[in-house]
């Protein structure tokens, strides 16, 4: 059974149709990799995954999502509710500034209205764990996030996404502003951490996706050309287009 | 000589480079200059006062210069009581316009906005006096005191005789004064958060004033004190407004009705009529410590704007 069934999805920036009709489906344990050349609709479609996309001023979104049997794009659905569900990665690594490292990981619990001291403790805990960042900063957990390395700031922020404990984790291409070492730390992470949660990562570094992912879908244009498991992706596509793009003709 | 920062460069430097960094250098050191210039003047045209009174020219309060017993209590708490009604008035206010334009209002509606607030700031002080003499205050008098006495009476702050013109009148033009600087520094910091905090912020389940708490008030914290501290800076020192409408009588009252006077209508009102030596002293020590207390909050100001992102 599927985790995750987009079905259809269009996004607008005012009247710029940047996604046409995408359809997704993920399967839990998994990766899902999204390649394709910039300006694709890679992210603007995950950012429709968890209804952010529309918090764009000007952008709106049609089609439907199913998570765990229902539609976030049905009436009457809270997109508050639906964010927790499903949590996101972002490109640049994003703590929240004026907070420590330990907040900055419950803050999401927090907002649920979790208080408890020693459940907020041990889900950091877990979390940082989670994330590989746990060894690293246990002695300074009151120190700002901010303060961290690059690549230590991911990790938080990985680490922040799945304090909630979300059904899906979507990753819009969280290593582009980190270096190789870094990189790797949080592709080996994944790994370990689909287990838990099945992720959806954009990146438009078609290594990374060959190595990290179990399904591979290839966007051009708005429109997704094809999917299915990365290794035929990569060594049989069906598609002319795909072809093109994984040997490096163009994009 | 001390070496400028040109002189430890290479050998080669341009004659044009070396004339005008002299020229900047030189431009910089004279503001210095003016600036110690300006706290020597204060303390030699005070010393015959501070020489007199020593401290209890700071807590008397009794202001009388026909018997030349000079006490300013009055004044710095007719300051900081305007300065405060100002800031409690105008921080919340500030804040919360500045809040909803950047995380909620569409760009359009952001940028009219801004711009109406921005034109506040260009209106000459006298005309904000003006408006509150003949606007403000009767309507102070006629419908806001008793309203205030009828309600909150039992308050100290609220009772005694309606004037218009006083400490509360005084209070709310400072207000309206500031709520251009403090508005501008809370947009500035707002619109250099990145939007990627306030996605975050949404991303994890937060609805729009718990994202508006993370992403926007928490993390610009820093700069919204430090703008609150600007502003409370520029009501301490406001002059002609207050002047205007502060009602200027040199005693402690307790009810916001009553009139007052602060360090810089003190100075306006009586600079020109002082006749003996020591009251213009006592004058120029007022201004001393208007001079200090408006340098320390703007130093505090710009020391929190900068200070590292501590928690």
């Amino acid at each position: 059974m599927s985790i995750l069934h987009a079905k259809n999805i269009h996004a607008y920036f005012g009247t710029n149709h940047i996604v046409k009709g995408i359809s997704l489906e993920t399967e839990p344990h998994q990766v899902t990799a999204i390649i394709g050349p910039s300006g694709c609709g890679k992210s603007t479609f995950i950012r429709c995954l968890n209804r952010l996309h529309e918090e764009t001023p000007g952008a709106r979104a049609e089609g439907s999502v199913i998570i765990d049997g229902e539609n976030i794009y049905g009436e009457r659905v809270d997109p508050v509710s639906i964010r927790r569900k499903v949590g996101m990665v972002f490109q640049k690594p994003n703590p929240f500034p004026g907070m420590s490292i330990f907040d900055n990981v419950i803050i999401g619990l927090r907002l649920t209205g979790e208080k408890n001291k020693e459940v907020l403790a041990s889900v950091a805990e877990e979390s940082l764990k989670d994330a590989a960042l746990w060894d690293e900063v246990k002695d300074k957990l009151k120190t700002p996030g901010t303060s961290l390395s690059g690549g230590q700031q991911q990790r938080l922020c990985i680490a922040r996404a799945l304090a909630v404990e979300p059904k899906i984790l979507l990753m819009d291409e969280p290593t582009s502003a980190l270096d190789p070492i870094a990189t790797s730390k949080i592709e080996d992470l994944l790994s370990k951490l689909k287990k838990k949660v099945g992720i959806i990562i954009v990146t438009h570094n078609m290594q990374q996706a060959a190595r990290i992912s179990d399904t591979t879908a290839f966007a051009l244009m708005g429109e997704l050309i094809e999917s299915g498991p990365t290794s035929s992706i990569f060594t049989a596509p069906r598609m002319q287009q795909t072809e093109k793009y994984i040997t490096g003709r163009f994009g | 000589m001390v070496k400028g920062p040109v002189a430890h460069r290479k050998k080669e430097v341009h004659r044009g480079d070396w004339l005008f960094a002299q020229f900047i250098q030189a431009g910089a050191m004279l503001l210095i200059a003016l600036l110690l210039a300006l706290a020597w003047f204060l303390i030699k045209g005070g010393w015959p006062a501070i020489e007199r009174y020593g401290a209890r020219f700071l807590f008397s309060s009794n202001w009388n210069p026909v018997l030349e017993v000079f006490g300013a209590a009055p004044v710095i708490y007719g300051t900081l009581v305007s300065s405060a009604i100002a800031i409690m008035i105008a921080a919340p206010l500030s804040v919360s316009v500045a809040l909803f334009l950047h995380a909620v209002a569409p760009p359009k509606i952001r940028a009219v906005f801004s711009f109406f607030v921005d034109m506040l700031a260009a209106i000459p002080s006298v005309v904000y006096g003006l408006w509150g003499i003949f606007v403000l205050a009767p309507w102070l008098r006629s419908d806001v005191e008793p309203w205030l006495s009828e309600h909150f009476g039992f308050l100290p702050f609220f009772q005694g005789p309606f004037y218009g013109v006083g400490m509360l009148a005084a209070g709310l033009i400072l207000a309206i004064m500031i709520i251009p600087s403090i508005f501008a520094m809370c947009s500035e910091v707002f619109r250099s958060l990145p939007v990627t905090y306030k996605e975050a912020a949404l991303a994890l389940g937060a609805t729009r004033w718990e994202m508006m708490q993370i992403a926007f008030l928490r993390a610009g914290k820093r700069g919204i004190i430090g703008g609150i501290i600007l502003g409370l800076g520029r009501a301490l020192g406001e002059t002609m407004a207050v002047t205007m409408l502060i009602g200027n009588r040199d005693e402690i009252s307790v009810s916001l009705f009553s009139p007052g006077q602060t360090m810089a209508s003190v100075i306006a009102n009586e600079y020109a009529e002082a006749g003996s030596s020591i009251h213009v002293a006592a004058l120029i020590e007022v201004g001393l410590v208007l001079f200090c207390m408006t340098i320390l909050v703007n130093a505090l100001a710009r020391i929190i704007i900068r200070s590292d992102d501590a928690i």
